[in-house]
């Protein structure tokens, strides 16, 4: 599930520009003459040192998003009405954590330790999704989060395994595949609420309700507010604009959400059959905002669960160490 | 923390402030094993990812989760990152190659234009 594209800092332009200087010009050209052809970097490859500080960050960020995006959803293993839906749940929720140990992996190539980013994530330096930071209240959020969130998902991730940096795109290549499951059965449970009982109907419609604001969230804020980086996108790090992406998945998803009778609290949700855009109401920019930066209602929450996880492990990390093992980096 | 989760699981717990700190140390997640995959038996086995793990006997179960979850698979190998010897990237051009080898190639070697040749100046 859960791209992190959009959590993204652009680079800033002093820090761009220092960075760039130190970066061998002939060299520089060398690489970017590789990614226009179409070339995988690999770990051992020269790269710009700015393009490795975004692909940590956008693995990283990818990597948590994961992890923490299987703890709304764990919530309602216990719950989950009936013996199929209660296995599909936990194989989805094993996929998930098992996608952030790839990613961090993947990040891990380019140079920063697994337990560096875990860090980071603790103290709240790193970012995970904004979406994961609100509560899963009932069967149907969790249907929600099942199909729409991973549909956003996925239209993230197709991009991104597109991209330049070789471990992540086979990494994205692994988690697509499962991701497809995950939408697939979030689209059966979504339909079946859809046309269920008109006490299920209601309480798909209050969960979409909800999430609607958080899906629009999803792919971050309009590209005319966000400083759209030309180097980043020429890099293939970042493959496709915010818009570009809300716009392809409003394309796919509105209509399925339509077809089943729901409504979307959106009056002014069209497409323009003359430029064959989206629109709709902006969604509340600086609600995105507070909530990133922790105003959310379950940011606290969240940090918490994972904060307690790693420490109630570490008697059983500690017990397992075998001190005779060095430290390594995976190789690809 | 008052709780005041939606979730029962988080509402047992006992959780901390959260502003606590809680430092992982450098090296507390293990090491790093690459992870090799045998579909069927016959086949080669496949590099198809990483995982991290205390010892090798972990790091088979723990691979064994993470890439034999699904779909066919006969065997897993694990060795550790470390212990791979490679060819450094900055050394390709070595592997750069005359792509004039027909003499070392079945191709190389056309011996029935020979024979006909032969049998039509007989």
């Amino acid at each position: 599930m859960y791209g992190g594209g959009y959590i993204f800092d652009e680079p800033n332009g002093k820090q761009l520009r220092e960075e760039q200087q130190h970066d061998d010009p002939e060299k520089l050209e060398a690489f970017e003459e590789r990614i226009s052809r179409g070339e995988k970097i690999e770990p051992g490859d020269w790269m710009p040192a700015e393009y490795r500080r975004q692909l940590i960050r956008l693995i990283e960020q990818h990597a948590h998003s994961e992890v923490i995006g299987a703890l709304p959803e764990g919530t309602w293993i216990t719950r989950a009405p009936g013996f199929k839906r209660k296995l599909a749940l936990i194989a989805k929720v094993q996929d998930e954590i098992g996608h952030g140990q790839l990613l961090y992996n993947a990040a891990e190539t380019l140079g920063k330790s697994r337990e560096a980013m875990i860090n980071d994530l603790l103290s709240g330096k790193s970012k995970y999704s904004n979406v994961f930071n609100y509560p899963a209240k009932t069967w149907a959020d969790v249907t929600v989060i099942g199909f729409l969130i991973d549909a956003a998902a996925i239209v993230n991730q197709v991009a991104n395994a597109k991209g330049s940096y070789g471990p992540y795109c086979r990494a994205l290549e692994r988690i697509c595949y499962e991701e497809s499951f995950h939408l697939k059965q979030g689209h059966d449970a979504f339909i079946e609420l859809a046309t269920g009982t008109p006490a299920q109907k209601t309480m798909l419609q209050d969960a979409l309700n909800r999430w609607w604001q958080p899906i629009m969230h999803f792919f971050g804020p309009p590209d005319k507010t966000s400083q759209h980086s030309e180097k980043l996108m020429m890099w293939k790090v970042k493959m496709a604009s915010n818009d570009e992406m809300r716009n392809q998945f409003l394309d796919t998803y509105v209509p399925k959400i339509l077809e089943l009778g729901l409504t979307l609290p959106d009056p002014l949700l069209r497409k323009n059959p003359d430029t064959s855009r989206w629109e709709y109401t902006d969604p509340d920019w600086d609600e995105f905002f507070r909530v990133i930066n922790g105003g959310g209602p379950c940011n606290e929450e969240r940090l918490q669960v994972r904060k307690w996880a790693e420490e109630h492990g570490r008697w059983v990390r500690k017990a397992l160490m075998n001190p005779s093992e060095r430290h390594a980096l995976p190789v690809a | 923390m008052s709780n005041e989760s939606l979730d029962p699981r988080v509402n047992r717990l006992k959780l901390d402030d959260a502003g606590t700190v809680i430092r992982v140390e450098e090296g507390e997640n293990w090491n790093v094993y690459e992870v090799f995959h045998q579909e069927k038996r016959g086949a080669h086995h496949e590099h198809v990812g990483c995982v991290h793990a205390p010892d090798p006997q972990l790091a088979l179960v723990f691979a064994k989760e993470q890439f034999a979850r699904r779909k066919k698979c006969v065997n897993l190998w694990v060795v550790r990152s470390a212990d791979i010897l490679a060819f450094d990237v900055e050394d390709e051009d070595m592997f750069a190659n005359n792509l004039e080898k027909n003499y070392r190639d079945a191709s190389g070697f056309k011996v029935m234009e020979k024979i006909n040749k032969f049998k039509q100046s007989k």
